[in-house]
């Protein structure tokens, strides 16, 4: 069956909950404090000092608990997510986030555990955040891990900081090599965790073939070079070939080689990027261990790393001690410092590491498997449909992920990455991510993962089939999409000028008075 | 060789299939462009597979573990809100149409998701009592200093900022880790030593044209309430830097928000909101500023604004804006590296605030007051123990000390003996406070288990210890 459903996302009109107050409606109350409690401390006029009390009252909404269920509950359905359909969007891995993950997290033996407790009341917590260090530690072939970062931009900062104080205190060159190497089909992020650590970014072009222009890497590397951020396989979704070169030429000009694992789904249990010859990498447990993408975040940015850089790695650390009980470890004097306030998302941690407890050493091998056949698959299909090409390296495999370009589509019938991206979602998938790599024109990065079924792959192959031959026939149709959607195109100019920026109830409160 | 398992649905035979439609022999083809010496060629050394009902008796296992605070036995704050969750906001926030969505970077499908996070910074810049609430950093400790940076940013060549003496030692060092290699100065500005209180003849000294921004807290992280606001705030601005704000943001119904007394920047700890405290993450940085485009082009990370559709009849919508300052279009120029966020944390807090409303901030707030003021009111009562031994206002959290010879930790060990958890041991980060712990109490503490706390306490200060 790959008929494509007539897919219709709910379309309700939900008001600002600001909108739906009125004065006194109650949905939520708390016990009243006892008499004795008042009597022992007094008037509430004691306790806070009078010109710290707020004097009128914060204008949040007034609603019943069912004015709250309905509306948020209305809000979610007008809301895409894994659990409603196929979703493509390239270099974010949007695999199913299994239930079982969730439930777990959720035990209060987990989510009611503080932080600051006595780790004798904390074993568990500590043993599996231990566990799950090891085997991320195995499947990157690392020799330590940390999970403090809150995120992979975090954990990119976290690893730029740890080559920077490797380079303090090994080699005392810090001053000297300020200059980050990143490639030109490199995440934004890589740059701006760089920058924000102080160093200056150094782009490196790519090849013909969209790799890593060896030439170019080299004429870059030098005395100046802290290190290189990769990504591997890359955003075209290719695997640099040449990376023992690769690796030898900033390790040979002094600099670390640092792993950006936004596409480690492509290669658990095939490769691991510590044989390849990284120093640092950093995993996104929300992409292939699978934890929820919450609408943004909050993700988990586990960052691992050879012995020469453990002394470096932010506190606390987990130890074993001798009688087999866990502990936190602050004495690291020459550590980075901490990046988070506790420990990192632990919430995430708890998913992650059922993920890999489920699926053991040869599910996540199959993982990887199934995941480069899937965007193999895809690729192959859609780069057949005409007006679209994939560019680049065309006999290499792709590996989690396929760069579609819609460049001749735009060339032969108006119809661009955009209005194909906005297209599809009236076929009931999500865009792809569109216009990146900035390498790739027309850029349309799928990455199906591999929990889609080869039934939606075929769903998603036929919605591209169907708008290539709309874009031909009759391309203003395609570029009025979307139709079926919740609304209809918005007004981003709008959205952010000056004038009309409208960032909160109490902006939006200001306008109408101004203009009242 | 047939690996099966639920949440993989290619079949071998599927497999092959596919292989074949695409003209390839084997699974292998699809790997080639890796290097036959870095094929790892072996199983990876982990678990082997679970299946489902195994996988839920080992979580159970390592969850009873630990002794977690449902409790109600454990006295710790520490930053964090230990609160009740309504059952509507459990539910609401677990729904998969947002557990399971990203960044919504196609506003058409993602409305849900937009507008409840539109509320959410809506919902915080009410209690906050500012203009610009962006939708969510990490936690309150990255989020300040994500501040610092930003108010470097806008008050160009100024590279000091000042911090309270009694700013928890824990975003004191993530804001020094974010800090250094930029080269930005951070000096803590002394404090009463009785009252806790800023000591404004030292903040006036270390006032100058090279200061960017003064941060204040409120509580402060020791639970005192910082009754100078509205002088540090003219302090601050005669001096032509930036006022940032730390507040609980469980306290908003009932103290001053920190809009009120010119804050330009706030920065508040957001997992009380409806988000359990899940051993430390994952939490809610929230981060607001004033309206004011030279502050508003500076933020870091996401926002989303209010718009309408693009043709008649024109429909209100929401999207994600003001982008240019982020990383993925202005690469290493961007105004932080920040790409995912909290952005489910930012929704449950939304949720909860709407379940609570004004009433329910007044009343958790007020609930708050009395139960903590009772108990450092007993406590104090106890011979050889002090509460609050720095300040006199406070809410939530108090520092209690112990005399006599009594060591906070063994105080701690006490308690533990007795099935309480009690505050954090403060006495080697504030030596000045002596054998301390900052204890923290909720609308969770009933008048029974302060009371036990309280008589444990007398009974391991004043009859040896009791073991």
């Amino acid at each position: 069956m790959t008929e494509r459903s007539e897919y219709r996302q709910a379309r309700w009109d939900v008001p600002l909950i600001f909108e739906k107050s009125r004065a006194g409606t109650t949905s939520h109350q708390y016990p009243e404090v006892e008499d004795e409690i008042r009597k022992t401390v007094g008037a509430l006029d004691s306790l806070i000092p009078k010109a710290m009390q707020r004097e009128k009252e914060p204008e949040i909404p007034e609603v019943s608990e069912l004015q709250v269920i309905r509306h948020f509950t209305r809000l979610s359905q007008m809301n895409f997510s894994v659990s409603t359909g196929t979703y493509p969007l390239g270099s974010c891995t949007m695999k199913y986030n299994p239930v079982i993950n969730d439930w777990a997290a959720n035990l209060d033996g987990f989510a009611w555990l503080h932080p600051s407790q006595d780790v004798a009341t904390s074993q568990g917590a500590l043993e599996l955040m231990w566990e799950l260090e090891q085997w991320l530690t195995e499947i990157t072939g690392m020799d330590a891990v940390t999970l403090q970062p809150a995120a992979g931009a975090q954990g990119e900062y976290t690893g730029v900081m740890l080559i920077r104080e490797y380079h303090r205190c090994i080699t005392h060159e810090c001053e000297q090599r300020n200059e980050m190497l990143i490639p030109d089909a490199a995440h934004g992020t890589n740059p701006a965790s760089a920058a924000m650590a102080g160093y200056k970014v150094v782009v490196v072009p790519s090849s013909e073939d969209g790799l890593v222009n060896i030439d170019a890497l080299k004429t870059a590397a030098g005395p100046k070079t802290a290190g290189l951020m990769l990504t591997n396989p890359n955003t075209i979704g290719v695997f640099e070939k040449d990376i023992e070169e690769i690796a030898d030429i900033v390790h040979d000009a002094g600099g670390l080689l640092y792993y950006d694992g936004a596409n480690l789904n492509a290669i658990m249990g095939i490769t691991r990027p510590g044989d390849m010859g990284f120093d640092v990498v950093h995993m996104n447990l929300h992409k292939s261990f699978s934890t929820p993408h919450g609408g943004g975040g909050p993700g988990a940015g586990a960052v691992g790393v050879k012995d020469e850089l453990t002394d470096f790695l932010p506190v606390p650390r987990i130890v074993r001690r001798s009688d087999g009980c866990f502990d936190w470890d602050y004495d690291y004097p020459r550590t980075i410092g901490k990046v988070h306030g506790y420990f990192g998302n632990f919430g995430m941690l708890v998913r992650a590491y059922a993920y890999i407890y489920s699926l053991g050493k040869r599910g996540i091998r199959t993982v990887a498997e199934n995941a480069v056949l899937n965007a193999n698959y895809v690729g192959h299909h859609v780069s057949a449909i005409p007006g679209f090409t994939m560019p680049y390296s065309k006999d290499a495999p792709r590996m989690h992920e396929c760069v579609i370009s819609a460049e001749d589509l735009l060339n032969e019938t108006g119809v661009s990455a955009m209005n194909v991206a906005k297209r599809l979602l009236d076929f009931g998938v999500h865009a792809p991510t569109v216009y990146f790599p900035l390498i790739v024109p027309e850029a349309l990065m799928i990455e199906p993962t591999e929990t889609e079924s080869k039934q939606e792959l075929d769903v998603l192959i036929s919605a591209f089939r169907d708008i290539s031959e709309e874009a031909y026939t009759n391309p203003e149709k395609v570029k009025g999409a979307p139709y079926s959607t919740a609304v209809r195109h918005l007004d981003e100019y709008r959205a952010a000028h000056p004038k009309t920026l409208t960032l909160s109830w109490r902006m939006l409160q200001k306008q109408s008075d101004t203009e009242a | 060789m047939d690996f099966k398992h639920p949440w993989l649905p290619l079949t071998e035979d599927v497999k092959q299939e596919m292989l074949k439609s695409i003209g390839r022999n084997n699974l292998d083809e699809l790997f080639s462009n890796i290097p036959e010496k870095f094929r790892l060629n072996r199983d990876l050394d982990i678990a082997d597979s679970h299946t489902e009902i195994e996988v839920a008796r080992r979580m159970q296992e390592l969850a009873e573990k630990n002794e977690p605070a449902d409790s109600g036995r454990v006295f710790l704050g520490d930053g964090l809100g230990m609160h009740y969750i309504p059952s509507a906001t459990k539910s609401l926030a677990g729904r998969s149409e947002f557990v399971t969505a990203y960044t919504s970077y196609q506003p058409e499908i993602s409305q849900g998701m937009l507008q409840t996070l539109f509320e959410y910074q809506s919902l915080m810049a009410e209690l906050l009592g500012i203009d610009v609430v962006n939708s969510s950093m990490y936690d309150m400790a990255s989020a300040l200093a994500e501040a610092i940076l930003m108010s470097v940013r806008v008050k160009k060549k100024r590279n000091l900022v000042l911090v309270p003496g009694t700013i928890s030692p824990v975003h004191w060092r993530v804001v020094k880790t974010y800090t250094e290699p930029l080269g930005i100065d951070i000096q803590e500005i002394d404090y009463e030593r009785k009252t806790g209180q800023m000591n404004l003849g030292d903040l006036e000294s270390r006032l100058s044209e090279n200061v960017a921004a003064v941060y204040l807290e409120n509580p402060s992280y020791l639970g005192f309430i910082e009754v100078g606001v509205d002088r540090i705030n003219e302090l601050v601005h005669e001096a032509n830097a930036l006022l940032i704000a730390g507040v609980d943001i469980m306290s908003m119904g009932i103290m001053r928000p920190p809009g009120d007394y010119g804050a330009d920047i706030v920065v508040a700890e957001g997992q009380g909101l409806g988000s359990p405290m899940s051993y430390g993450g994952p939490l809610l940085g929230v981060f607001g500023c004033i309206d004011d485009m030279k502050l508003i082009r500076q933020l870091p990370g996401r926002l989303v604004g209010m718009t309408r559709t693009s043709d008649e009849p024109f429909k209100r919508g929401f999207v994600l804006t003001l982008s240019p300052r982020e990383q993925h279009i202005r690469r290493e120029k961007a105004t932080s590296n920040i790409c995912s966020n909290q952005a489910l944390i930012a929704v449950t807090a939304a949720i909860d605030t709407s379940l609570l409303g004004p009433a329910g901030f007044r009343e958790i707030g007020e609930t708050i007051t009395y139960k903590s003021h009772y108990a450092a009111n007993r406590l104090n009562a106890l011979s050889d123990v002090h509460a609050p031994s720095i300040g006199d206002a406070f809410w939530k959290e108090f520092v209690v000390s112990f005399k006599g010879g009594v060591s906070a930790q063994s105080v701690h060990e006490g308690l533990l003996e007795r099935g309480i958890h009690g505050g954090k041991i403060l006495t080697s980060e504030f030596p000045d406070l002596g054998e301390s712990m900052l204890i923290s109490v909720t609308e969770i503490h009933t008048k029974d288990a302060i009371d036990e706390l309280v008589n444990a306490i007398n009974q391991i200060v004043n009859d040896g210890g009791g073991k």
